[in-house]
């Protein structure tokens, strides 16, 4: 009994032993490949089918993973150590496999304004050196940025020009520019970016920085009055504004073979108002008119006080035009001062029909 | 092509009725089948209806010219008449000019008309009442401006201009291309 249990005894011992080594001892036909930077290994071994048909595979694929697990964590213990927090960290190296993008590529930017322009021009962008020579103060400073050269903001001396105001304060004014100049750079950058990332800006009058015009406000009006949750519906109007009927930029035309009918029915409608608008009476022609009759009746008083020589007068005086009407007053006027004697401003007006 | 706007139909009625007055009505309202006006390229084409649905079927830019251009509507919104429309206007023209044949050929290259030119004229024009041109032979020659009244024509020494040039038929052969 003791024999055998001494036998059993190392025999159990040599197995135990060969139990731990084989917890960590994997064989495998061929090695595997390491990437401990990710934590990655490569198994090239071939597969046995049939050991993975036998029972569905199931033990087969954890026998398979826990191998390849277990090299991989001795490939792990493998690398320099270190302790923190009294825990043992391995220092991962850099990986070497490369792995694909995670995001797509960067789409290349859309020119800006000028690099369109110069595009369009064949501008070529020369190469320009830092530093520059100043001349005033006798050293070299840089192009641009600061304590540049040929700064004017930072003279000490400005002649005022003889056309300017003698109260204006010209480092006030260069100040000034000098900020307007950063401020539209600044305008154009981001217009430039919005531009590139298609975001919309608001339109002309919606952002106001100085004075606006009366149809940029008008039209932030309208923007500001369809800026509601129900469209500018509900909305109130003063008493003698007008809602503006084009929405948007899309115009609405009639359709080309619409009702032919009523086409012509408006037309003429817009005629008659048209008709109705133009006045009666045409003030000239009126004026004319009685400028004519005027003439006429001094004629005719003329001719009276001066008989044949009145009458050759007038008709020399007034041309043919006058002459012809006067002529014809004249005939019927005769007619009529000899019926109605002393008289004479007696003739009535519907007598002269004129030549319509 | 599309139908004028209320706009536009306005501004050409009161460009029309300056030379036609209110003649325009037989224009709109025929007898002999439905005409109607189109904006296309920003000129305005008078058509029948039978013809303006066989133009529906040539795309736009393939689209030269339909039935008679009156004009054209300019960037600033205003009408201009143009000669072609002058088979129009003559039939139904208020003001009437006739020039002697000596300065029939001056008014058809582009010149004014002088008095020294003028044949006849209506009676009553006002100034600055449109007119249509007419040769002795009473053919149509163009339209214009009347720059002074009928009396005063009649006073008015003979190197003075009196109708002022608009378009004459000779601009069927000076601006050919800009016609359509």
């Amino acid at each position: 009994m003791a024999s055998c249990s001494i036998e059993d005894v190392l025999a159990k011992a040599e197995r135990d032993e060969a139990e731990k080594l084989r917890s960590i001892a994997v064989n495998k036909e061929l090695d595997l490949e390491f990437d401990p930077g990710h934590l990655l290994a490569f198994d090239k071994n071939r597969v046995d089918t049939r050991e993975f048909k036998d029972n569905k595979g199931e033990d087969f694929l954890r026998s398979l993973a826990r191998d390849n697990t277990q090299l991989l964590i001795n490939e792990i213990w493998k690398l320099p150590t270190e302790k923190v927090d009294e825990v043992i960290v391995a220092k991962l190296p850099d990986s070497t496999t490369p792995l694909p993008r995670e995001k797509p590529a960067p789409k290349p930017k859309p020119p800006t304004k000028w690099e369109q322009f110069a595009k369009l021009k064949g501008i070529q962008k020369k190469k320009k050196t830092n530093m520059v020579w100043d001349e005033v103060h006798k050293e070299w400073k840089r192009r641009w940025g600061y304590k540049r050269a040929n700064d004017d903001t930072k003279e000490w001396l400005i002649e005022v020009p003889v056309t300017a105001d003698p109260n204006e304060d010209q480092f006030a004014k260069r100040n000034k520019a000098k900020k307007e100049r950063v401020a539209r750079n600044e305008y154009n950058r981001l217009k430039n970016v919005a531009r590139a990332q298609k975001i919309k800006v608001p339109g002309i009058g919606l952002a106001p920085t100085s004075q606006q015009s009366k149809s940029e406000l008008a039209q932030a009006v309208n923007v500001a009055k369809i800026s509601t949750a129900s469209v500018g519906k509900f909305q109130e109007k003063l008493p003698k504004e007008k809602t503006s009927k084009n929405t948007g930029k899309k115009r609405k035309f009639q359709p080309l073979i619409g009702d032919f009918g009523s086409e012509k029915q408006k037309q003429l409608d817009l005629l008659k108002v048209m008709d109705s608008k133009k006045p009666r009476l045409d003030v000239t022609k009126a004026v004319n008119k009685q400028m004519r009759e005027e003439d006429r009746e001094s004629a005719q008083k003329s001719k009276k006080s001066f008989g044949k020589k009145g009458r050759k007068g007038n008709m020399s005086g007034k041309g043919k035009g006058k002459g012809m009407a006067g002529g014809k007053g004249k005939g019927k006027g005769k007619g009529m001062a000899g019926g109605k004697g002393p008289k004479g401003k007696g003739r009535k007006p519907n007598m002269k029909q004129g030549k319509r | 092509m599309r139908p004028l706007t209320d706009e536009e139909t306005k501004t050409m009625f009161e460009k029309l009725s300056k030379y036609i007055g209110e003649n325009i009505k037989l224009l709109i309202d025929r007898p002999d089948g439905t005409y109607c006006f189109r904006l296309h390229n920003d000129r305005v084409y008078y058509m029948s209806e039978k013809i303006l649905k066989l133009a529906t079927n040539i795309s736009r830019d393939k689209l030269v010219s339909v039935g008679t251009c009156f004009g054209k509507v300019t960037k600033t919104q205003k009408f201009r008449l143009h000669i072609t429309a002058l088979d129009f206007l003559a039939p139904y023209a208020k003001f009437k000019v006739w020039v002697k044949p000596g300065s029939e050929q001056s008014f058809l290259y582009g010149n004014h008309i002088m008095k020294s030119g003028l044949g006849r004229i209506t009676e009553n024009t006002s100034q600055y009442q449109g007119v249509v041109v007419y040769s002795m032979s009473d053919v149509p020659l163009g339209f214009g401006v009347a720059a002074k009244t009928t009396q005063e024509c009649r006073r008015v020494d003979p190197m003075s201009i009196v109708v002022f040039h608009q378009a004459d038929i000779g601009e069927y052969i000076r601006s050919e291309d800009t016609l359509t």
